[in-house]
């Protein structure tokens, strides 16, 4: 019988697969195994946690192949890594390593300032991030499997995640109540093909899994994401720049698998010593806010 | 007896939700599992896909392994899906955390290589009932970094095959599939499940289906 591989169905099957679970940043295998150690469904491999890449500047480009495989052969659970927006040859060469999944992310340096890269073309899966539904849909259209709201990664601060995550929540709201005419307008208003949110109106939430990143720094960030809709969570300079990196690692998980359950969090979110130091929006001027990258 | 039977899903990590969405269409009554006092009164459970090496951790981390394996040991029907067949095996080479150790089967993990290596394909299904018109057509198998069944212990049944390889068995009133039937809307696998657990309810006591206090079986 016929045997399909890369179809739409096994990309966005694996992101079902992740649910209800953390996707930690890790730039090397040590770090990977403390991740997985505490309960982490995935690990995104990159060169430099986001809070690093901000505060040192410079072009951030794909995680180098020699770590990447490190982390591969480091863990079980699978393993993302970050490629430039519009770098298809960055995320081809990913997919030659045999990474699970392609995170075509705002967090490095873009390489093209108009295209997002195809993303059908692939056998490996991506992810990319929005800031609103109709980004979110854009994204989709372009071959993403899984979509993640952008937040501002590398700030410790939560207000952007909570943003990107109630604009396309509440979008989806408006949708679900707009009629047949409202909606081929609606889709003209949003800049997304009208297929998708004739499916994402039928299901009433993306028709992919969604996560939430960009800010995730406590137990009570993540589980608070969860309360608004994500379907998992990115931590990324969360837990290798706080205090204690495994006690937060497991305290996060812990967290997103028990989010409805107050007397969990305030046990778990006890004696984590200082989470990763924070940045108010009004220190990151427009022009560096990475969540503005992407189009 | 109520007429609804009622199936617990492990809620812990992976796609336990859409268990739960095909599980309440053929009409179960179901609960997410996520402590050890929601383990009690059920007439089935489902440990569904995900990360098996994450779920075995948060297994242990809250205190659900013990429960669960006394309970599969007295009899409880248990279906394991992809990471949940793990999870239900009795050997699994480089899990470093315990199984579950009900099923005897031997299952390798990541099996057929990574992400690009998952699949989709149709296979004969004779365990399956027949559909409303009598047929018993293919059915549409989605294997996501599936594991690979390497050997089966005396009294595990074969339910379906992919190139002679089993990645379908049934153990007493346990269930392991490497694929995932909650992805697709073919509802038969759950269907073959439900009605595993109507007839565990009709024969099976209804007093080892509450809180189990003492192992029933001896630990691991």
């Amino acid at each position: 019988m016929v045997v399909e591989t890369g179809t739409h169905t096994v990309k966005s099957g694996l992101a079902e697969m992740l649910k209800g679970g953390v996707i930690m940043d890790v730039v090397t295998a040590e770090q990977a195994l403390i991740a997985q150690e505490a309960g982490a469904c995935a690990v995104m491999a990159l060169e430099r946690v986001p809070s690093d890449i901000r505060k040192q500047g410079g072009v951030a480009r794909m995680s180098d192949p020699t770590k990447v495989r490190e982390i591969i052969d480091a863990v079980t659970i699978p393993v993302m890594a970050k490629a430039r927006i519009g770098h298809f040859v960055e995320a081809s060469i990913l997919q030659a390593l045999g990474v699970d999944y392609v995170d075509e992310s705002e967090v490095l340096t873009p390489a093209d300032e108009k295209l997002h890269i195809n993303k059908w073309r692939f056998d490996v899966p991506f992810v990319c991030g929005c800031r609103d539904l109709g980004e979110a849909l854009r994204r989709m259209a372009e071959g993403a499997a899984m979509i993640r709201t952008k937040g501002e990664a590398g700030t410790g601060n939560i207000v952007e995640a909570v943003r990107h995550m109630r604009a396309v929540q509440g979008a989806i709201r408006a949708l679900v109540a707009m009629d047949d005419e409202e909606l081929v307008n609606y889709a003209k208003e949003i800049g997304a093909p009208v297929e998708l949110v004739r499916q994402t109106k039928q299901a009433e939430r993306l028709p992919v899994v969604n996560f939430a990143a960009g800010g995730i720094a406590t137990p009570a960030d993540a589980a608070l994401m969860m309360r608004l809709g994500a379907d998992g969570v990115f931590v990324g300079s969360g837990i290798f720049k706080s205090d204690q990196p495994e006690r937060m690692a497991d305290a996060i998980v812990r967290a997103t698998t028990h989010y409805n359950d107050d007397a969990i969090l305030a046990e778990v979110s006890t004696g984590l010593g200082d989470a990763m130091p924070g940045l108010s929006m009004d220190e990151i001027p427009e022009s560096e806010r990475l969540s503005k990258r992407g189009w | 007896m109520t007429l609804q039977p009622t199936i617990g899903v492990l809620a812990l990590q992976g796609d336990f939700h859409q268990h739960a969405v095909t599980l309440r269409a053929l009409g179960a009554c179901v609960h997410e599992v996520r402590k050890p006092s929601q383990l009690d009164g059920l007439d089935g459970l489902i440990i569904p896909g995900g990360e098996s090496t994450t779920i075995a951790r948060l297994m242990l981390a809250y205190d659900l392994h013990e429960p669960v394996r006394r309970r599969g040991l007295a009899g409880l029907p248990i279906w394991g899906t992809c990471a949940g067949a793990i999870l239900l095996a009795d050997d699994v080479p480089g899990l470093d955390r315990p199984a579950l150790a009900l099923l005897p089967i031997t299952i390798e993990r990541n099996a057929y290589g990574r992400q690009i290596d998952s699949f989709e394909t149709d296979l004969d299904a004779p365990a399956l009932p027949p559909t409303t018109d009598g047929t018993r057509p293919p059915y549409h198998a989605i294997f996501i970094r599936a594991p690979r069944i390497r050997s089966l212990g005396d009294g595990v049944e074969v339910l379906m095959a992919h190139d002679g390889e089993p990645v379908a068995v049934r153990y007493r009133a346990l269930l392991a599939t490497t694929f995932h039937p909650e992805l697709t809307t073919d509802q038969r696998w759950h269907q073959y499940f439900l009605n595993t657990v109507n007839r565990d309810r009709i024969q099976r006591p209804a007093q080892t289906k509450g809180p189990i206090l003492q192992a029933a079986g001896g630990g691991p």
